[in-house]
C-alpha cells in the first residue's frame, strides 16, 4: 500500500478498496451523480453477498435501462445489462434453465414497474426465482426527470411542470398483491437493515422484491427543491418509521409524511419450476 | 473519548483504533462520510480533487474506532477504514506520549 507519510489520512490507490475485488474498478469513478445514493445500495449489495456466503460464482446480476441499470457494468459478477424494462425476462431465462444459480435483478422503479411492469407482475405471479432489487428514486433520473410510475401525487418533473397528478405506485403493496414471497423496503440510509435484508433474501427461493428509497439531487431533488443527497439522507433519517409486518396498502409515499420501511413480507409457497419439475416432468419422462 | 462515569472494567476494554484510507481522486465530495461518522472524525479539506470535489480529511483520526461506517455509506467507494493493531496501538500511544 502506497502509504504518504506526511499526512494523518492515507491516500491510497483504488485497488487497495476491500470491495476491489467484486467491482470493475478499471470504471471507476463511476457516472452516479455526486450524491445519488445507487452506490451506496451497491456497497450494501456486495457486503450482503460476502456474507450470505453464496459462492460469488453461483450468482448473477441483471439489469435493464437507466440509472440502477449501471449496477450490471460495475459488479465483478456475472452480468447482463438488457434492453429497456426486460431485465425480468432475462432473469426468468436464467433461473429456468440453471436452477443451481442465485439470479439477481437490481434496476430502478421506472424499468421494473412502468417500462417492465407486465414482466413484474407476472413473474411475481409465477412465483419465479429471483431477487428483485428495486432502486426507488421518483423519477426517470437519466433522461433528465420525466415523470415515472412512483413520482409522488403533487411532485414535479419535467414531464410535469405543474406537478404530477397520477396516482403512484405503492412498490411493496403492488409486490405482494401480485404474489412476491419476501418484500422489504429500505432508504439508502438503512445502510445494515438493507445489508442484512439482502443477505436474508439472497439464499430464500421464490419471487422477492427489495425497495430502496434513493436520492437523486440532480433529477428529483432539483426539480422539487429538496436539496443535497444529503439533504435527502437527512429527510430520510428524520421521516422513516421501521415497521415490520405493516399493511402494505399504509406504504404509499407523498411529498410529504413518513415512509413506511421494514420486511413486509416473508412466506414461501413453490415456484414456477417446483411446479414443473414435479408435475410435468414425470408426464414427459424428464427427470 | 468523555466519559461521566468510569465503567468498572474500562482497564480491560479496550476501545478499537481505526485508520482511514481515502482514494481522493474517486470522492464527490457528498458529505455522508463526514455528516454520519459516529466519532465526527471527518470534515471536507479546501483541497480540489481530479474532478475538482472536496475529498474529506480525518481531521481527528485518532478518534476513530474502525466501525466501517464511512466505507458503507460511501457511494463511491473512496473511502475505508482498518483496524489498528494492538502493537502498533501501544506504539503509536507512545509516540505520541513523546512527543508531548
Ligand atoms: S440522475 Fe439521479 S439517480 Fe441518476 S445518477 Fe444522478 S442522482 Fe443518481
Ligand atoms: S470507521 Fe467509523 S469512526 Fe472511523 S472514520 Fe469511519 S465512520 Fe468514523
Ligand atoms: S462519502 Fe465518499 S464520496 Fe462522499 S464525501 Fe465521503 S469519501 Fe467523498
Amino acid at each position: 500500500m502506497n502509504r504518504s507519510a506526511s499526512s494523518t489520512t492515507d491516500v491510497v490507490d483504488k485497488q487497495s478498496h476491500p470491495m476491489s475485488d467484486l467491482l470493475r474498478m478499471d470504471r471507476m469513478p463511476h457516472i452516479w451523480c455526486s450524491g445519488c445514493g445507487l452506490g451506496t445500495t451497491l456497497t450494501c449489495f456486495i457486503m450482503a453477498v460476502r456474507e450470505s456466503g453464496i459462492d460469488e460464482k453461483k450468482i448473477a446480476v441483471v439489469s435493464g435501462i437507466g440509472c440502477s441499470g449501471r449496477v450490471a457494468g460495475y459488479i465483478n459478477l456475472d452480468s447482463f445489462h438488457t434492453t429497456h424494462g426486460r431485465a425480468i425476462p432475462f432473469a426468468t431465462g436464467l433461473a429456468l434453465a440453471n436452477p443451481e444459480l442465485r439470479v439477481v435483478v437490481y434496476s430502478g422503479d421506472g424499468d421494473l414497474v412502468a417500462i417492465g411492469g407486465n414482466h413484474f407482475i407476472h413473474a411475481a405471479r409465477r412465483n419465479m426465482d429471483i431477487l428483485v432489487i428495486c432502486v426507488n428514486n421518483f423519477n426517470y433520473g437519466m433522461t433528465g426527470g420525466q415523470a415515472g410510475p412512483t413520482t409522488p401525487v403533487s411532485a414535479r418533473a419535467t414531464t410535469a411542470p405543474y406537478g404530477n397528478y397520477e396516482y403512484p405506485f405503492n412498490i411493496p403493496y403492488l409486490s405482494i398483491a401480485s404474489g412476491a414471497t419476501y418484500v422489504a423496503r429500505w432508504t439508502a440510509l438503512h445502510m445494515r437493515r438493507l445489508k442484512n435484508s439482502i443477505a436474508e433474501a439472497l439464499p430464500k427461493k421464490g419471487f422477492r422484491v427489495i425497495e430502496i428509497i434513493c436520492p437523486c439531487p440532480t433529477a428529483f431533488a432539483r426539480r422539487n427543491r429538496l436539496g443535497t443527497g444529503l439533504d435527502l439522507m437527512k429527510y430520510y433519517h428524520d421521516n422513516s418509521i421501521i415497521k415490520h409486518g405493516a399493511d402494505p396498502r399504509e406504504a404509499d409515499i407523498g411529498m410529504t409524511g413518513k415512509i413506511i420501511v421494514g420486511k413486509f413480507l416473508d412466506i414461501e409457497r413453490p415456484t414456477f419450476r417446483d411446479f414443473l419439475v414435479e408435475n410435468v416432468w414425470p408426464k414427459i419422462g424428464r427427470k | 473519548m468523555k466519559l461521566w462515569r468510569k465503567p468498572l472494567d474500562a482497564d480491560t476494554v479496550k476501545v478499537p483504533r481505526g485508520r482511514i484510507y481515502i482514494i481522493k481522486d474517486q470522492c464527490k465530495g457528498c458529505g455522508f462520510c463526514v455528516q454520519y461518522c459516529p466519532r465526527n472524525v471527518l470534515e471536507l479539506s479546501q483541497e480540489f480533487n481530479k474532478k475538482g470535489y472536496h475529498p474529506p480529511v480525518a481531521a481527528r483520526e485518532e478518534d476513530c474506532v474502525s466501525c466501517g461506517l464511512c466505507e458503507l455509506i460511501c457511494p463511491e467507494f473512496a473511502i475505508y477504514a482498518e483496524l489498528v493493531e494492538e502493537e502498533k496501538q501501544k506504539d503509536s500511544q507512545e509516540t505520541q506520549k513523546a512527543e508531548v
